[in-house]
């Protein structure tokens, strides 16, 4: 890395300390832990674009799926739920893949013409019925016992680190279906399609209650190992000697250490995926996409299959955001469908990655870091700053609205910041080499 | 005591590209390459693959940024000016692919011909329609519909709804049968007799030269037989090259 | 069998409310396959176009209010919109200017065009968020129904009745009035024409003297006019929220495509087939199939395909069939 990008480095890393001596270590601790998520799901979209200059906007569903896998991994089982339909629920989606399955192989090996029309047609009407006969009482079955606390079928209770892979896992999937239908046509397709795909996942998760309780949210995560609960801290006897020894309060003091335990995780993973990724980079898979991506008729001509390449780099990068949306989902120890909106994650997401330089994964890693720092700094001191930019006038409708409309304000000038960076530095802040 | 230069002077052709010498990129293409065409006259650009003929067109009209050389029309230096500017002018161009708009109706494309004429197109287009009288039965018919054939018939008639002096033709038999190329060559030599130049580039060498007043034989972006249609087409040297004897 | 209870049925719950809707898509979906054929890319913004259209026709709407003006039986805002269509052309011609222009010379890659429409997006809907606030407006007003369901079932003599509300009949027919003249620019009109020629084929078109910035210039007021309208009719329809013109982003993209995109027959057709397939797919037919089958027959549960928390899921999935099976949609618009 050379001095430039260091002290660029060097600039963000300052803006975290100044929270923590200015504001709070544990506000400070929290961003940076959103930072260096948010630095992960930049790296797997930077993957996308860098590579293979695909537009992805729905990264808010590979989260989703993330968080997803985490309820189905580490939350706690329902075996009456479970009993009284879980077979049933996997049946029915067994099934449901069989249709489609059939479905596809008798367009595939069938003759174009009326019967072919008419075999899938039977297929898919009497699978989806069928489907629907299976799927249906199982799902009440589940939902009906114990709405309150339950109505789901519960998850596996295994550790929470285990969802993470599983995450990646699913989100790769979806990554699969999705590109395997629209790569290869052109790009706005494949933009259009995954701002629907990352729709729908979350519509799916809010009202399929037997899956994650939908909106009445799955709360009681347990923590991924290694991190400690803060009220065990504070009873542990060693850590309040510790403390005591230091000068600490012991509740701060168990709260920042929790907050930096998640530092340390994260950071491992971060600094694992940015080596896998400069090698791939460096690698000749890597050199092979992106001559691809800057001359893809000559790619072509030279016979490399252009659509494949694309759609290893799509699932790959969807992975590695799902499996930084388990994580999140781990560190929330919940899972609130509702908090998953297009602006927060898609969004916010590609701002890190143009600003940080696209193309580049470092500068994802910067653009990460900056723009998670930048955004949630301005959720807390938003309305404060807007209060004293206003104190003028008097108060009033236009005061309040103006106090009120901090959010809005985030929302704006992120897009500005989208717009110039992309008019006036487009390749961000640490360039692609 | 040098008279050929009172010849150039005193004799100027209508149109001239002179001495062109460019490229697309730092390459060049063409090398001092010289083509010109009088009033009324056909002028017929010929060559082996890669000579460089389509690209000495379109350097005529503007196409190609050109290192050296010089374009007049009429006498006037038009080397500055763009395709638009020289559509102004009075040059036309049909482009050897994607020379119509294949979602409007026959009609409506050559509408669009005369786009830059503020005055009344209906007689214009009743002399295309003269020329091409398959065009007219056809005239509400999306151009995309029609035949190879009768599309070039399209890009031609849309061409010169302008009413240009010169119309620039690349490779307009490309991929249409020898029946309709017939055809295609008996419309050039009458909108010819009409008093409009035409500057065309063939594939089909023999069948140009034909029908050509005047000849330019290119390899490799420069003049290498410049001579009369049936001249070059007597001269041993020429059918063997390219005529396939 | 009762027959006319279930056409009337039919007609009240699936065919009024369908048409209505796919009204609204199929204006909307005008918008963006103009802006594809003409300035090609897919306009990630034209959702929040839409949205900040129908606030600033709210605003006037509330000005015309407050000083007494109202339209008869017919909605204010739709004496409004022309202000609303104005402000939304200069907020649209301002952006062209200054941000998709600079694009357009450099002959950007269309995903560059597509990642820039989204920050345009959400300079958009900030802005609106800003000035109308997240919650729900309502602002229409005039008589509501144009009948009601008592009325007809008292003129009829029916079990069922159909109620025709004010906002569905103003739906459709604005949507006929728009439709023609927008024909008729394209088909008659000069300027029209080179719209086409320079959707058609734009080197051409730049060969036969069609001036590239004219021709943006114009597309960009008549989307600004569809949008508004479409949105007007929208909020008019159900009620004003900025957040659900980001959602209708996906069925108006799925209609544009279906009909195939930059072909503006097929955006009207492709807004009234996923208008009637998200209806069709999330309406309750236990009601109809009721008055149609013997009483023995007569279903027990709800017969809905899907739940209405899935209209989402159609749109989408009528996209991926197309994407699979005719990507350059029903009538043959522009896929590469």
């Amino acid at each position: 890395m050379n001095k430039r990008n260091l002290l660029l480095f060097g600039m963000v890393a300052a803006l975290y300390v100044a929270t923590g001596v200015f504001q709070s270590w544990n506000l400070a601790f929290n961003i940076l832990n959103l930072g260096l998520l948010s630095a992960i799901m930049a790296l797997g979209v930077n993957m996308q674009w860098g590579y293979a200059g695909l537009f992805n906007t729905g990264i808010m569903g590979f989260a989703a799926l993330g968080g997803l896998a985490v309820v189905l991994t580490s939350s706690a089982p329902v075996p009456e739920g479970w009993a009284a339909g879980g077979w049933g629920i996997m049946a029915g989606l067994a099934f449901g893949v069989v249709v489609i399955v059939a479905g596809t192989q008798i367009y595939q090996r069938m003759a174009k013409g009326r019967a072919r029309n008419l075999a899938l047609f039977v297929v898919l009407v009497g699978g989806f019925f069928a489907y629907r006969a299976i799927f249906d009482p199982a799902v009440s079955a589940v939902e009906s016992f114990n709405p309150a606390t339950a109505g789901n079928m519960g998850g596996l209770g295994l550790p929470s680190i285990l969802a993470w892979p599983l995450g990646g896992f699913l989100a790769a999937l979806a990554a699969w279906a999705v590109g395997k239908i629209c790569l290869g046509l052109r790009s706005d397709y494949l933009a259009i399609a995954t701002l629907g795909i990352a729709e729908i996942i979350i519509i799916v998760l809010k009202n399929e209650d037997w899956l994650a309780r939908g909106v009445k949210n799955i709360i009681d995560l347990p923590r991924p190992w290694p991190v400690p609960y803060e009220v065990n801290l504070q009873k542990s006897a060693a850590f309040l000697d510790w403390a005591a020894r230091y000068g600490f309060d012991p509740v701060t003091a168990s709260s920042i250490l929790v907050k930096l335990l998640y530092i340390l995780v994260f950071g491992i993973v971060l600094a694992v995926v940015v080596w896998m990724s400069e090698l791939a980079l460096k690698s000749p898979w890597g050199r092979m996409m992106r001559s691809i991506r800057d001359n893809e008729v000559a790619a072509e001509a030279m016979g490399k299959d252009v659509t494949r390449r694309h759609l290893q780099v799509f699932v790959i990068g969807s992975a590695v955001v799902g499996f930084a949306g388990a994580m999140m989902t781990s560190m929330d120890g919940q899972l609130t469908p509702g908090t998953y909106n297009p602006l927060r994650f898609t969004f916010l997401i590609w701002v890190m990655v143009i600003v940080g330089g696209s193309g580049n994964n470092w500068g994802a890693v910067l653009g990460g870091l900056l723009i998670g720092w930048l955004w949630l700094i301005v959720e807390s001191l938003g309305p404060g700053v807007m209060s004293l930019v206003t104190t003028g006038m008097g108060d009033g409708w236009l005061r309040d609205h103006l106090i009120e409309s901090a959010p809005h304000m985030r929302l704006l000038s992120l897009g500005v910041i989208l717009l110039l960076v992309l008019r006036f530095s487009p390749r961000g802040l640490i360039p692609e080499k | 005591m040098r008279f050929c230069t009172f010849g150039r002077v005193m004799r100027q052709p209508f149109l001239i590209g002179e001495a062109m010498t460019g490229g697309y990129g730092s390459s060049d293409i063409l090398h001092g390459c010289t083509i010109a065409v009088e009033k009324g006259e056909i002028a017929v650009i010929v060559g082996p693959n890669g000579a460089g003929k389509s690209t000495a067109m379109k350097a005529v009209f503007g196409m190609l940024p050109l290192r050296a050389g010089q374009v007049r029309l009429d006498g006037e230096d038009i080397t500055a000016l763009s395709p638009q500017d020289r559509v102004a002018k009075g040059m036309a161009f049909v482009p050897q692919t994607s020379n119509i708009f294949t979602s409007l109706t026959v009609q409506e494309n050559l509408e669009m011909g005369a786009f830059l004429r503020r005055d009344e197109i209906k007689g214009t287009m009743a002399q295309v329609f003269d020329l091409f009288p398959i065009l007219k039965e056809k005239r509400y018919q999306a151009a995309g519909e029609l035949s190879g054939g009768q599309r070039q018939q399209v890009a031609v008639g849309r061409a010169l709804m302008t009413q240009p002096k010169v119309l620039m033709l690349d490779e307009p038999t490309a991929g249409v049968s020898p029946i309709v190329m017939d055809e295609l060559f008996d419309r050039i030599i009458e909108v010819a007799r009409s008093g409009i130049s035409i500057l065309m580039v063939e594939q089909n060498a023999r069948q140009a030269l034909e029908i050509a007043d005047k000849g330019y034989v290119l390899v490799q972006g420069a003049n290498r037989f410049t001579d009369t249609g049936r001249a070059l087409m007597e001269d041993p040297e020429v059918r063997r090259s390219f005529l396939g004897g | 069998m009762d027959i006319l209870n279930a056409i009337v049925t039919f007609l009240n719950f699936v065919v009024i409310p369908a048409t209505a809707y796919g009204a609204q898509l199929a204006l909307g979906a005008l918008g963006a396959t103009l802006v594809y054929g003409i300035l090609r890319f897919s306009n990630f913004a034209q959702g929040d176009t839409m949205a900040f259209g129908t606030m600033v026709t709210i605003f006037a709407t509330w000005a015309l209010q407050a000083v007494g003006v109202s339209f008869g039986p017919l909605p204010t805002a739709l004496l409004a919109l022309p202000v609303g269509i104005a402000v939304t052309a200069v907020l649209l011609l301002g952006t062209d200017r200054l941000v998709y222009r600079f694009y357009r010379k450099q002959k950007a890659a269309p995903t560059i065009l597509v990642i820039v429409s989204l920050g345009v997006m959400f300079v958009m809907n900030g802005i609106t968020r800003l000035f109308i606030g997240v919650e729900d407006r309502d602002f229409g007003d005039g008589e509501r129904f144009v009948f009601t369901a008592g009325e007809f079932k008292r003129w009829s003599g029916l079990d069922e009745g159909m109620a025709l509300r004010t906002s569905q009949a103003v739906t459709v027919i604005t949507a006929i009035i728009v439709v023609a003249w927008l024909f008729w620019f394209l088909q008659k009109t000069r300027t029209g024409k080179s719209m086409r020629a320079f959707s058609d084929n734009e080197d051409l078109a730049l060969l036969s003297g069609i001036n590239p910035n004219h021709v943006v210039n114009v597309t960009w007021v008549i989307v600004a006019a569809l949008a508004t309208i479409a949105g007007v009719l929208y909020g008019l329809d159900k009620s004003f929220k900025p957040f659900t013109y980001f959602q209708l982003l996906l069925p108006i993209f799925a209609a544009a495509v279906v009909g195939g995109l930059g072909n503006p027959l097929g955006a009207i057709a492709g807004g009234f087939l996923v208008a009637f397939s998200e209806v069709f797919v999330t309406y309750a037919w236990k009601k109809v199939l009721g008055y149609l089958v013997p009483p023995e027959m007569a279903p027990e549960n709800l017969i809905q395909l899907l739940s209405t928390d899935y209209k989402l899921a159609v749109s989408f999935f009528i996209l991926i069939i197309v994407l699979l099976f005719m990507p350059t949609g029903l009538f043959k618009g522009k896929s590469g």
